[in-house]
């Protein structure tokens, strides 16, 4: 048996290899699917909802469905788009999020996907909730403003023996990610790194150095969010 | 209280798979889950303490703050509203000397609210210190408040006698009434407790027990309509090395009290019927979850379950069998309607959030650990040993053609006659408000708040799979209800409190349309906010499960059925109004600094 299968993204013919999701195929083959909260290497847990796709008709999540011979995906359609504008926008007014300010500025990528789908002002109303700053770790800073609760520091950031720093805290509205108190106390320079690498957004911030490259000339300052994908 | 907590974590062999269990007897020796117990918790378990605060903060009957010595949890539900749950709430907070949310100074009074208890029939009600209270009045809560401060024990505040019914049992001895007033072919006493077993299961195959539920056309009677056969075929054909047959006694859709009734009545008939599930399945694995707040049906429960055992209907080689193997545990829930969604209610069975699952894969090939689970409806299973016994024909000669058998419908709020009503599918939404003396109706809720809100025109609509479908919850309105200010937005908290908040869309668009929805009541509404409820709504059909899904129901269903009411509340002539209130948003400010500003209109 072949482990080979075809399917076809808006007309675009896939080839993929069996096992590998949608977002791992189509990006193999130079589509583009946004995502934020998947992560190489670790499981996939839709919770962004940004790389939601239509599968013969039905809304379904591309980073944790399984691609299969004969599918009919619909991604780059208006309908779509429209509704990945929306979950950003969401999230912008959901959380405190003010660019010009934010160490991340050009490497986070809930901005490019900002400006990759367009957001001008987003059409719902901010909300300013009240966040708090967790200063306590002597490596990083937990900003709950900036997080999007994507799960990403959760799902990579662990101890040797597989205790998690960041946790979820509450449910709901109230849901917050937070940062283990006596891991954060202990945390060594490479793990704060790699926590702000691992953030898409400048919810974790390292201590003491900041701005080294300067703002302009980063990541998604040179080329919006996907270009080195889409071909 | 170290040594005590020790000796939980190793009844529990330090399985973090049994922390549900671990948490709940930490919490019944110590009233609360304190530092220390988190810290033993961390070094026994192996997870870091964040994990496992982060368990303990995802569900409402866990705590680890220090909770009052009696704690009183007062039902927010609509029909609570409906019957004077204001007037409770007050007389609880000035008996008791605490608000709403908090301990009293003293340490001896918790107060709180919680979402729908399945009592919607006899509200107010309340659950304190584990024991159901119910229609709960100003005057009743002055006596219980003063029996406790005098020392009395809870189990011996019984204010009506016990409820009728087994509710009288010693094992259960609860003033929950099961209010059964319309009885079909489920409820009627006709069965004789495990007859299956001992007479059909060992002359027939599993895939016999199968065709003859999937001829009987029987669909989940918990809310989705799953056909029940196909389920089972899917698990029977799933490869693990267990296979598992849960039984969802979660109930916590608004509204539905139905398997409150069928668990305390009729649970032969409902164990019976995972065992069945369990043989056409190839299930060694029986799991009941059971909602916390139903807790005190456990200890009955868990008798049934041991009767089972001395009859061999449960253990090893099952009525003679060879080789059928099933047992089945409760599982105690810990407020969570959210852990109702079959693979958040798995989730939690294994000691973690409960936050659904990404599907596929579909808990019929990976469920409980990873092992093909069947998961079915309290109903759904209780069905299934009569489905067998009278033969899926007559199955099939109830109801209507997209729909087989009866339905058990939970009807509240403004009817004569609240309770438990069994008609058969294809009844009409008249018949239905007929029989439970409904008068002067406004509107009814079907299927509970992710269900659709109804007005007149159309009463003549039938529940069933090709019209109405529903779970069960239907709910009652009169002419005199504000169906906006107090239904829908009750609703809308609902959802917004129960949201797991995992999924982007459920956590944040629900707000969002309740602030929209808000301003509209405010009167500071334009024409185009009616628009875009409907239209924001959509972006949360991309949820992952259904509540998120559903969420913004009870705002498109009565966008659609009462629209009269939401434009009489838009300003007339005015295209455009950000909602926003300059002069109430400085008004602190103005006081602190004394002096008035000159506004001008935005
Ligand atoms: C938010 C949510 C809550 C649910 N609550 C319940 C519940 O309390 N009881 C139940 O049986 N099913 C509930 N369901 C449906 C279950 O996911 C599942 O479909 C059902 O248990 C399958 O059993 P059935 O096929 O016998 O209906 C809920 C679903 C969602 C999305």
């Amino acid at each position: 048996m072949s482990n080979t299968i075809k399917f076809k993204i808006d007309g675009k013919e896939i080839v993929a290899e069996l096992g590998q999701t949608i977002v791992e195929a189509a990006h193999a083959n130079g589509v583009y699917i946004p995502t934020l909260c998947n992560f190489p290497g670790v499981p996939p847990k839709g919770g962004c909802r940004m790389c939601t796709i239509k599968i013969n008709g039905r809304f379904m999540t591309s980073c944790t469905t399984p691609a299969a011979d004969g599918m009919e995906i619909e991604n780059n359609t208006d309908e779509i788009n429209d509704l990945r504008k929306s979950i950003i926008e969401l999230l912008f007014v959901s959380g405190n999020h003010f660019c010009p300010a934010c160490e991340k500025s050009g490497n986070c990528e809930l901005q490019a996907l900002g400006y990759r789908y367009q957001m001008m002002v987003p059409k719902f109303p901010y909300s300013f909730p009240l966040k708090e700053v967790d200063a306590s770790s002597p490596k990083i800073i937990k900003d709950q403003n900036r997080c999007v609760l994507c799960q990403r520091c959760m799902k990579t950031i662990k101890t040797e023996d597989g205790e998690r720093y960041f946790a979820f805290s509450n449910r709901g509205d109230k849901l917050e990610v937070i940062m283990d108190p006596d891991l954060g106390e202990k945390m060594t320079d490479e793990i704060a790194q790699l926590a702000m690498d691992n953030c898409p957004v400048g919810s974790i911030i390292k201590k003491e150095v900041g701005f080294v490259e300067p703002i302009g000339t980063r990541k998604y300052d040179k080329e919006p969010i996907g270009t080195d994908i889409d071909v | 209280m170290k040594e005590k907590i020790l000796e939980i974590i190793s009844n529990y062999k330090k399985d973090k798979t049994r922390l549900m269990d671990i948490l709940h007897d930490i919490q019944g020796v110590a009233g609360y889950v304190d530092e220390e117990a988190i810290e033993l918790l961390h070094k026994e378990l192996g997870i870091s303490t964040s994990e496992v605060r982060e368990v303990i903060s995802f569900y409402h009957f866990y705590s680890s703050e220090p909770k009052g010595k009696v704690n009183i949890y007062l039902n927010d539900s609509i029909t609570a509203v409906m019957h004077g749950r204001e007037a409770v709430l007050e007389a609880f907070e000035k008996e008791c000397d605490v608000k709403e949310g908090s301990v009293s100074e003293d340490g001896e009074f918790g107060l709180y609210h919680t979402s729908c208890i399945g009592m919607n029939d006899q509200e107010p009600a309340a659950i304190i210190n584990g024991k159901m209270f119910t229609r709960l009045t100003p005057y009743r809560v002055k006596e219980i408040v003063k029996d406790l401060k005098n020392g009395k024990d809870i189990k011996e505040l019984i204010y009506e006698g016990d409820g009728g019914g087994r509710n009288a049992l010693p094992e259960i001895h609860s003033m929950v009434c099961n209010n059964i007033r319309r009885r079909g072919a489920l409820l009627t006493h006709d069965y004789t407790p495990f007859d299956v077993t001992s007479n059909i299961l060992g002359k027939s195959s599993p895939e016999d027990i199968i065709s003859v539920v999937e001829e009987s056309n029987i669909r989940g009677r918990g809310g989705a309509g799953f056909p029940t056969g196909m389920k089972w075929k899917f698990g029977r054909k799933a490869k693990g090395e267990h296979h598992v047959v849960i039984c969802n006694a979660d109930e916590g859709e608004p509204g539905t009290f139905k398997d409150r009734v069928l668990l305390t009545e009729f649970p032969e008939l409902v164990f019976e019927g995972m065992v069945i599930a369990g043989y056409a399945v190839g299930a060694d694995i029986g799991l009941l979850y059971l909602r916390y707040e139903y807790k005190y049906l456990l200890k009955y429960l868990n008798g049934v379950l041991e009767e089972m055992r001395s009859k061999n209907v449960l253990g090893n080689n099952i009525n003679g069998i060879e080789g059928f193997n099933f047992d089945i545990r409760i599982q105690l829930g810990a407020g969570a309607y959210i852990c109702g969604e079959e693979s958040a209610l798995i989730e939690s069975l294994e000691g973690k959030r409960g936050e659904p699952r990404d599907k596929p894969p579909f808990p019929v090939e990976k469920g409980y650990m990873n092992y093909p689970t069947v998961v079915n409806n309290v109903e759904t299973l209780a069905s299934i040993p009569k489905i067998l016994t009278k033969g899926a024909d007559w199955f099939l000669g109830l109801g209507d053609k997209a729909s087989s058998g009866t339905k058990v419908l939970s009807i509240s709020g403004d009817c004569n006659y609240p309770g438990i009503y069994e008609v058969e599918w294809g009844t009409t939404i008249k018949d239905i408000l007929d029989m439970s003396g409904a008068q002067n109706v406004q509107a009814i809720q079907v299927a509970g708040p992710s269900g659709a809100l109804i007005g007149e025109k159309d009463f003549g609509r039938t529940i069933s799979y090709s019209d109405l479908p529903t779970g069960g919850s239907m709910i009652v309105f009169n002419k005199q209800r504000d169906i906006l200010r107090d239904v829908v937005m009750n609703f809308m908290n609902f959802f917004i409190e129960e949201s797991c908040g995992s999924c982007s869309t459920c956590r944040n668009m629900t707000t969002v349309l309740k602030e929209r929805f808000v301003k509209i009541l405010d009167g500071k509404g334009v024409a185009s906010d009616i628009d875009d409820l409907l239209n924001w709504s959509d972006v949360l059909k991309v949820s992952r499960c259904g509540l998120g899904q559903t969420a913004a129901n009870p705002i498109t269903t009565s966008v659609t059925n009462f629209r009269h009411l939401y434009e009489n509340l838009i300003q007339k002539d005015v295209e455009f109004d950000s909602g926003f209130d300059l002069e109430e948003s400085v008004k602190e400010s103005c006081a602190a600094v004394g002096r008035q500003p000159i506004l001008h209109n935005m």
